[in-house]
């Protein structure tokens, strides 16, 4: 009993980085791998969640890309509409906003990085709870009463269920709480940057603030804009459901709202139709793959 | 360096200045209205939270509160009295649920973190890179096979499913592993000559010099973890083992006036802690963010 005891312990030491990674591997496996890979697989089959998967091919993209006219006319421009200005637009907006930030002394600097970070923490529930306010239907809502009182408009406008205005306010709401942790990146990163190099960069002819940016901060901070663009593109499509969320609905007022996660819930967990939702989620994550791709090919710093 | 005056005639920026001076007025000029737009909807809500009833249909609608009461927020935990389940019940689950994930993501992240930067042995870079990747993995994306992994590891209406998700965290693992990066090899080698085994150098060399690394993930599992509805919503039936967030959400559901206060009120209670751990955590957030680029 003993040495069996003496020898697991041996065993552990010997092994202590199999040991340490193995729980976080585990869960990995489960909660990440396994689902993309089954993703993957269903997505060729025919499935309803009750019967067994039946294969089927390629049919369900075919289908996508051919029959589904909602995914074609609306759900796509949509996720396209919103990742411009949500995730490229976010973006240039965070490094915009952590550089003028860097420029100012430390004590409010601090305060506003507080303020214009706080946004990002409200996921869901928090952010309808505060947006319902503002874009509420009935007069009493903030702005339906602004409007009211310039006399711009005569009656309330019901905004988060009219398809004219929910991809607006989508846009903005996710612009308001996009300064999150990517933008701390950036600006963290600026702070660090060594202030020689400005110098050395005057010297070498640089002559305005633009050109600063452009020739001395970007290129210093590469590591940490690629950091802060992996987390852009993860924002577009973390909080797909902030049009559901907003309207209350899936699918959402005249498909207005509607991005490809929405889809996917809408297959999978309304109409029951998996392996064809399973094919929606396998193009999403090769959406996501490629833009990724993209990012770290402008901004990677080993080559050259 | 060039004095401050020389540099502002010659347009250059002066990064982490020590002190106001009138060449930043530009940059305050339009960040202060940023900033007073990106607060308003929050200083909203936090006011609606202790409006009274007559104030809360007043029209039009008050960013001040003249007469403020806590009646909202006794509401919040009456309200739920009659669902037979008090509001301190879901109260009670998301802060188990938080702190536990806190814990264990920290853990996690310095164990994963330290054999992924110090350790050498095959593979590693494979890993390395799968868990860059992961980066930028969306849990939404996979929700229907997430489903039946769930179901199929008898974790559906258990109470561990709001937390046993939650410890995957690429993100954490990826920002303690830079940290460390920049820690000496020398440390570990000399801890190892004095027959230190792994496991006493994470505990006792590794995790008390990545603390500020640490304290990143944990403000991020928290911020994860406060306000999550994911398990509530989707894997749990019993209406005990839900969380706060979701409580919340069933209150906005409507969104007549009637329950705006009451939703207010619930709102203030998951947005101050949130912000608050911010504000006591943000100096090292910010040294960790320093390391967070991908090369």
């Amino acid at each position: 009993m003993k040495k069996n005891r003496f020898s697991v312990r041996k065993f552990v030491n010997k092994h202590s980085s199999f040991v340490l990674m193995a729980p976080y591997t585990l869960l990995f496996s489960l909660f990440i791998i396994i689902p993309v890979g089954a993703a993957i697989a269903l997505s060729f089959t025919s499935f309803n969640a009750i019967s067994r998967p039946s294969f089927l091919g390629l049919s369900n993209y075919v289908n996508l890309l051919t029959n589904d006219a909602v995914f074609m006319q609306n759900v796509l421009p949509n996720t396209v509409i919103y990742a411009i200005f949500v995730g490229a637009g976010g973006y240039v907006l965070s490094f915009f906003l952590a550089w003028s930030l860097s420029q100012i002394s430390r004590i409010p600097r601090t305060i506003m990085t507080v303020i214009l970070y706080s946004p990002s923490v409200t996921g869901g529930v928090l952010l309808s709870t505060i947006w319902s306010a503002v874009f509420n239907g009935d007069k009493r809502g903030l702005l339906n009463s602004l409007l009211l009182k310039l006399d711009l408009i005569d009656s309330p406008i019901q905004w988060l269920q009219s398809g004219d205005h929910l991809m607006p306010i989508m846009i903005v709401v996710g612009l308001w709480s996009s300064m999150g942790i990517g933008f701390l990146a950036i600006l963290s990163g600026i702070l660090n940057v060594d202030k020689e190099m400005y110098e050395a960069a005057r010297i070498d002819g640089v002559k305005n603030r633009f050109q600063e940016i452009i020739y001395v901060t970007i290129p210093a901070i590469k590591p940490q804009m690629l950091f802060g663009a992996v987390m852009a593109i993860v924002n577009i499509f973390k909080d797909a459901g902030t049009g559901v969320t907003l309207s209350g609905a899936n699918p959402t007022p005249d498909y207005a709202g509607q991005l490809i996660a929405n889809h996917i819930d809408d297959y999978g967990f309304i109409r029951y139709e998996m392996g064809y939702a399973a094919a929606v989620s396998t193009v999403l994550l090769i959406l996501i793959f490629v833009l990724s791709r993209v990012v770290s090919r402008i901004f990677s710093s080993e080559d050259e | 360096m060039l004095r401050r005056k020389k540099r502002h005639r010659l347009g250059m920026s002066n990064t982490d200045p020590s002190r106001f001076h009138k060449s930043q007025m530009k940059i305050y000029a339009y960040l202060v209205p940023i900033c007073l737009v990106m607060l308003l909807p929050m200083v909203y809500i936090a006011v609606s939270a202790f409006k009274p009833m007559d104030e809360l249909f007043a029209y039009p609608p008050r960013f001040y509160v003249k007469n403020p009461t806590l009646d909202n927020f006794r509401r919040l935990f009456e309200v739920s009295a009659d669902t037979s389940i008090p509001a301190g019940r879901y109260l009670f689950n998301t802060l188990v649920n938080t702190v536990v994930i806190m814990i264990l993501d920290a853990w996690i992240a310095v164990c994963v973190g330290f054999v992924l930067s110090k350790k050498t042995f095959r593979g590693k870079n494979t890993l390395l890179q799968i868990n860059n990747m992961a980066l930028m993995f969306v849990q939404t994306a996979v929700a229907i096979p997430t489903y039946f992994v769930i179901t199929y590891t008898g974790l559906k209406n258990n109470f561990l499913v709001g937390i046993i998700p939650s410890l995957v965290v690429p993100t954490g693992v990826f920002l303690v592993k830079q940290f460390i990066d920049q820690l000496p090899d020398a440390l570990i080698e000399a801890a190892h000559i004095d027959g230190a085994s792994d496991y006493q150098i994470v505990r006792k060399i590794i995790f008390p010099l990545v603390r500020p690394a640490l304290s990143t993930v944990m403000l991020l599992a928290f911020q994860g973890a406060w306000i999550n509805t994911t398990a509530s919503t989707m894997y749990l039936d019993d209406e005990t083992l839900k969380t706060f967030a979701y409580y919340i959400g069933t209150l906005t559901t409507g969104g007549s006036v009637m329950t705006q206060g009451i939703a207010a009120a619930g709102a203030l209670i998951m947005l101050v802690p949130n912000i608050v751990l911010f504000i006591v955590l943000q100096s090292r957030v910010m040294n960790t963010m320093a390391n967070s680029g991908i090369k």
